[in-house]
């Protein structure tokens, strides 16, 4: 990386930084509806857990996990989900910006298209859901008996942050694949809003074939079961071992590279029509 | 008459056109059906006959439900969606000076836009399903008809709620934040979520009365033949919501209406 380079990659924090803060101020101009979305961002999600809190008025366990274990599972996907959501920004609808031509802008710019994506309409709105989903996940640590040790404090804390990143990449690869498919962004909400659906769950109820195609093919099982697995001391199924939840780094490493590489191969592909 | 009509037909085909689109959200539909499916069992295995559903109500539920949500508008619509912007960016203007009825003219859009996901939005996931696991289906002519009648109604119900959204906008120049509230509401109260039958005491008592119980939960029982107080009652609630919606929509268009300025250029 030649000189301009690195400085060029200096500027895009605070690049990143403008953006957000404009697109907050643009949020804040209807005082009302911005309380109101982060109310129901809180809301929307928070019935996702009244569901399984429900389930429990008629089960003690499900698929072997109690409430609390339930709820560190989904307090784990669903903040997971929602930070990813956060820090991608308007990048899924990238389909909509190719028809519309609005791609160009952010080409001509002299501010990478990537960063003007995640920063563009930052919706502050969307903390509600990680907001939520850490209160749930706390007040289920607290009440939850665990033998805490270093190791386990550290997998589930490094957890959410490499889930962050595989939900992040998954985002990522969905908008890259609307520079071949301009109208499919509904695609790649079966892998991330239904992989947050699938990840609160214990994915073993699932059976055996969905918990390898979620370890093998796309590897939502790391975002949040295996890491939690080795928490909570529960055996991993598929006869893997008990430490596969520490492999989550890596296979946050390897989406990221792969995000990268379907990003800018889809920046390449993409002609404008130049009207 | 005749203009409606032609409004409904012309928005039914300004949605085929989006066809990789309606291709992605059937699939997105299908991955969710077989989510809830693995959940569904887990819980009916534990608890048979839960709810009064057995385990073949329960799945069928899922299909149904995943097939629905998109018509019904239970995320909101793109229809209604447009004219929560219309009225915010001004271009309602050009709605109101049209020799037609805002209401009506905006259900015709939407019912062109329900047909056309009820078709191929609703269908796909429901024929996969069928495929995949043993469902229930209607047995009659007569219980087809009744399930015609509710899923209709349920969009009726669903649109009235949406246009009352959409028209907050002429108080509280943005209405998406109302939007979002109607969303929250109805993914809970539709039984999107969970089904209604799971929802013990008053919280399920509270949550049948609501008018997004009528948009999906009830058509489904309809369909399931599992309605409490049987298919006429059923349809009954369904009208009363209806009427109420339809009355307060008319209400909230002449407010909104009177109240609505202008500024030329």
């Amino acid at each position: 990386m030649d000189e301009s380079a690195l400085r060029r990659a200096l500027g895009w924090p605070g690049q990143y930084w403008l953006l957000v803060m404009m697109w907050m101020r643009s949020g804040l101009a209807y005082p009302l509806s911005f309380a109101l979305t982060v109310l129901t961002g809180v809301l929307i999600t928070g019935t996702d857990f009244a569901a399984v809190f429900l389930m429990f008025s008629h089960l003690k366990s499900f698929g072997g996990f109690s409430l609390g274990e339930m709820a560190i599972l989904y307090g784990t996907a669903s903040m997971t989900l929602g930070l990813a959501n956060l820090l991608t920004g308007s990048i899924d609808q990238v389909g909509q910006r190719i028809r519309t031509g609005e791609l160009d802008v952010w080409l001509v710019r002299p501010v990478p298209a990537f960063l003007q994506a995640v920063a563009g309409d930052f919706v502050l709105r969307r903390v509600g859901r990680p907001l939520q989903a850490g209160l749930i996940l706390a007040v289920a640590l607290s009440r939850t008996e665990l033998d805490w040790t270093v190791a386990k404090g550290l997998v589930l804390g490094l957890s959410l942050i490499t889930g962050t990143i595989i939900f992040g990449a998954i985002f990522v690869l969905g908008a890259a694949f609307q520079f071949i498919a301009i109208d499919s962004a509904e695609l790649s909400n079966s892998f991330t809003y239904g992989g947050q659906q699938l990840t609160q769950y214990p994915l073993v109820i699932f059976g055996q074939d969905v918990v390898r195609a979620v370890t093998f093919i796309v590897p939502l099982a790391f975002v949040n079961y295996y890491p939690v697995l080795y928490v909570l001391g529960k055996p991993a199924p598929l006869g893997l071992p008990s430490w596969i939840g520490l492999l989550a780094p890596l296979v946050a490493i390897a989406m990221i590279a792969l995000a990268s590489l379907a990003w800018r191969g889809g920046l390449r592909r993409y002609r404008s029509t130049g009207s | 008459m005749g203009v409606y009509w032609a409004i409904a037909v012309r928005s039914f085909r300004r949605f085929s056109t989006y066809r990789i689109a309606t291709l992605s959200g059937a699939f997105t539909n299908t991955v969710f059906g077989f989510i809830f499916c693995g959940v569904y069992l887990t819980l009916w295995e534990a608890r048979p006959g839960l709810g009064g559903y057995d385990v073949s109500d329960a799945l069928t539920f899922v299909w149904l439900q995943q097939g629905l949500l998109l018509p019904v508008g239970i995320f909101g619509a793109t229809t209604t969606g447009e004219l929560g912007e219309r009225v915010r960016t001004g271009e309602i203007a050009v709605d109101l000076y049209r020799p037609t009825h805002l209401m009506l003219w905006w259900l015709s859009v939407d019912a062109g836009r329900a047909a056309f996901q009820l078709l191929f939005r609703g269908g796909a996931p429901l024929l996969v399903g069928a495929l995949v696991f043993n469902l229930n289906f209607p047995s009659s002519a007569l219980q087809w008809l009744a399930v015609a009648v509710a899923v209709t109604f349920g969009i009726t119900v669903s649109f009235g709620v949406r246009y009352l959204v959409a028209l907050s906008g002429f108080w509280i120049t943005d209405s998406r934040g109302v939007a979002n509230l109607a969303m929250a509401m109805s993914l809970f109260f539709s039984g999107s979520t969970l089904p209604l039958v799971l929802f013990p005491g008053w919280i399920g008592e509270v949550a049948r009365a609501t008018p997004w119980a009528a948009t999906l939960q009830v058509p489904i029982d309809v369909w399931l033949g599992r309605n409490p107080g049987g298919v006429g009652s059923a349809l009954a609630f369904q009208l009363v919501w209806i009427l109420i919606l339809v009355l307060a929509g008319q209400l909230a268009t002449y407010f909104a209406t009177r109240k609505v300025v202008i500024a030329g250029g």
